[in-house]
């Protein structure tokens, strides 16, 4: 069999991303459809950034999504003879199968790998984000609102977090050696009761005047949120639904760390900002309590901005993801996470660029549909 | 403004200390320690030798002494084994109990020794600033100017065609983190793929002699990342300094556009991306870290990663030092300077 030529390599990339082209036609169409009626969401598919930025994220969570129906190969799985090939080589004694995009160092399908590396990412970072969202809102709105000592003491923290340089936090924190003393486990700990905090502050204001709803809402959030932290921070759920693997728990925790102070601070400036409205003055003359006040009338009116930043901050989540495995302290050695994949491949840049361009060029895209959906997102948004 | 500097001083000291603390600790838990003492000694040592090794050295007793140690604000300790030879923090080879100086820390200007390098932190940290300050002047020289432009052009026409073509530009810029676009820079300006080969993957080299050759591909990694938020700070402010009354009353007085940008908008316009800069030093550092293994270029990032990856506690103690002051620095400088440009505000 044949090289492929650059055509052939093309044709095939498609032919193997169909399910994805399916997927969003559909998500394009319905929500074009119906975008008069969907809000901002809606609103997005008014501007031509906003679509593009949105049409990049969809392919890329698509991708992960269909990663088993789009890869040719396992992500592991090494074919004699075909290492550091050049992309469209053909596979020997398999008719009619290439190595799309080449072959790297340890004979591995490059392609695959790559599909497969959105999988790794976009299992992380926006989870990874909205965790640092509960954190940051959960401290950031009685900072600005309360102001004084509480807010001296945790813009302290924050400053000091944000003072260190995220490389060497990283390389202190993610290591096997930290992993051996528990402190992983102790800061995950800490970090993952904000959310059941979080909700059940939540919860508790909405209903406060309509106890029966109230100890429904309370309960669902208290045994589904006990029951995933048990197993999410300390790997002890009974029924083992939910477990996370130390290596990943330590870099989600830090990831989590090292995005929570940002966040805070932009929560406590927008908390800040909106406490002096009427409609919130309106709310304490009301007589209604702090933390009401604070989740139900600052909160929803902070959205915008939030939004905003939630988009970016998953995209700066994923460069972190990227940079951590660019150091070799990603998830697990043979993971084909994309900052892992780039390390390997540059150490023969040179002679062979193809195992390190792919993870590369799929890094930037999905970052940049980020970055543009934001945008989208904020020039939509500032329209009201 | 004194109370302000005496406060924020204040506040900077305390943050250095907590957080040299924090690093003290964390490269002094006890696996970091064997794994010193693992690379340091014997890979295959056993784990009493591990605890000899590294109580032979001092690195056993209580974290609190030895962080003052390491301050120079306790005594350095010393130790007389059963052959009456004398060791010590603060002891030199050829030191009696008598000549030793008790306090040897940061206070007394004294870094300690790097484990990995074999020589004083303190001379080391001179050595790679210097190599490392070189790459940040030229990323300078060429980001900001860049940036500025990109920013004023895009910004002087809200919604034009310059506007979307630079501003697209700019987002791009920061979707590609360094790591990326070194190696995309390098495949296509130094590979034997595209053939290019006009500069080289490497900056070993520029440690000695810089070129434009070794130097380029380095520079414009780390200056594209930081470009492109700068230039869309610079866009945001100069577009609403745009709108503003005294432009509309410039226009109408028949000053022309060039005259209007140049000597009504730009002063007010370059406000806030002056903080932005300053506050971007900081992120510059990961940059650097990054651009310094990838380019192979020995400086102050190489160092710090070589420091890590070996726990090479003294020298991973006066690399945060530094960086630290670095950062907590350009936070106070930016602070001040928005005040001086901006007559608005004052801080009490």
């Amino acid at each position: 069999m044949e090289q492929l030529g650059a055509g052939g390599i093309i044709a095939g990339i498609l032919t193997q991303f169909v399910p994805v082209w399916i997927g969003m036609v559909v998500i394009f169409a319905i929500s074009i459809a119906t975008k008069r009626k969907t809000g901002l969401y809606g609103r997005l598919f008014d501007s031509p950034v906003g679509m593009i930025g949105f049409g990049l994220v969809i392919f890329w969570v698509l991708t992960a999504i269909f990663a088993d129906l789009i890869a040719l190969y396992d992500p592991l799985e090494q074919i004699s003879g075909m290492k550091n090939k050049k992309p469209g080589w053909p596979v020997e004694g398999q008719e009619g199968m290439y190595y799309l995009l080449g072959g790297d160092a340890l004979a591995r399908d490059v392609f695959s790998r790559m599909v497969y590396g959105s999988l790794t990412v976009l299992k992380i970072a926006p989870t990874a984000t909205l965790f640092a969202f509960m954190v940051g809102v959960t401290l950031g709105l009685p900072a600005g609102y309360f102001t004084g000592r509480l807010d001296d003491g945790l813009s302290f923290l924050a400053n000091l977090v944000l003072a260190f340089p995220v490389i060497l936090l990283f390389y202190l924190l993610v290591t096997p050696e930290i992993r051996s003393t528990g402190i992983p486990v102790y800061l995950a700990a800490v970090l993952f009761l904000f959310p059941i905090v979080f909700l059940v502050v939540l919860m508790q204001t909405k209903f406060s005047t309509q106890p029966g709803k109230m100890w429904f809402w309370l309960s669902i959030v208290l045994v589904l949120g006990l029951w995933a932290y048990s197993g999410l921070a300390f790997n002890r759920d009974p029924f083992g639904v939910f477990s996370m693997d130390p290596n990943l728990l330590n870099i989600f925790v830090s990831v989590v760390f090292v995005n929570s102070p940002t966040v805070f601070r932009i929560v406590r400036g927008l908390t800040m900002d909106i406490k002096t409205r009427d409609y919130v003055a309106a709310a304490q003359t009301r007589g209604e309590g702090p933390w009401y006040i604070m989740l139900w009338e600052i909160l929803p009116n902070a959205r915008g901005p939030l939004i905003v930043d939630f988009c970016l901050r998953i995209g700066y989540t994923t460069i972190l993801l990227g940079t951590l495995g660019f150091f070799g302290l990603g998830v697990s050695p043979e993971s084909p996470d994309w900052g892992m994949t780039i390390n390997e491949g540059r150490k023969l840049l040179s002679i062979h660029p193809h195992p390190a361009l792919p993870p590369a060029l799929a890094l930037m895209s999905l970052v940049l549909g980020l970055n543009l959906l934001a945008d989208g997102l904020r020039e939509q948004s500032l329209k009201d | 403004m004194l109370t302000f500097l005496l406060k924020r001083s204040w506040i900077m000291l305390l943050t250095a200390l907590c957080l040299t603390a924090i690093v003290f600790f964390l490269t002094n838990i006890y696996p970091n320690l064997e794994k010193l003492a693992k690379t340091q000694g014997n890979m295959r040592m056993t784990d009493e030798q591990v605890e000899r090794w590294l109580g032979d050295r001092g690195y056993l007793r209580p974290m609190v002494s030895r962080y003052g140690e390491w301050l120079g604000v306790m005594p350095g300790w010393t130790n007389t084994d059963e052959d009456g030879k004398f060791t010590g923090r603060c002891v030199n080879p050829d030191d009696t109990p008598e000549t030793a100086s008790r306090f040897c820390g940061v206070l007394q200007g004294d870094f300690g020794m790097s484990t990995v390098f074999k020589e004083e932190v303190g001379a080391i940290i001179v050595k790679k600033m210097g190599l490392t300050g070189m790459l940040m002047l030229w990323v300078m020289i060429v980001m900001i100017p860049m940036a500025l432009i990109v920013g004023v052009l895009a910004g002087m026409k809200e919604g034009s065609r310059t506007d979307r073509s630079l501003s697209t530009f700019a987002i791009t810029t920061t979707a590609t983190p360094e790591y990326v676009s070194g190696v995309i820079f390098v495949v296509i300006f130094s590979s034997s793929m595209v053939g290019l080969k006009w500069f080289k993957g490497s900056a070993a080299s520029a440690m000695n002699e810089i070129t434009f050759e070794n130097f380029t591909l380095p520079v414009m990694t780390i200056a594209l990342y930081g470009m492109g938020y700068i230039a869309r700070m610079t866009r945001a402010s100069m577009a609403e300094v745009m709108t503003a009354q005294y432009i509309r009353t410039a226009r109408l007085k028949g000053v022309s556009f060039p005259k209007i940008v140049l000597k009504h908008a730009l002063r007010n316009a370059l406000i806030a991306p002056f903080t932005v800069i300053m506050l971007q030093f900081p992120y510059l550092l990961t940059g650097v870290v990054i651009v310094e293994t990838l380019f192979n270029y020995k400086g102050f990032g190489w160092t710090l990663v070589q420091a890590a990856s070996n726990n090479d506690i003294e020298m991973l103690m006066g690399a945060s030092i530094i960086a630290v002051i670095f950062v907590l620095v350009t936070q106070l400088i930016s602070d001040i300077g928005y005040v001086y440009l901006n007559p608005r505000i004052r801080v009490s």
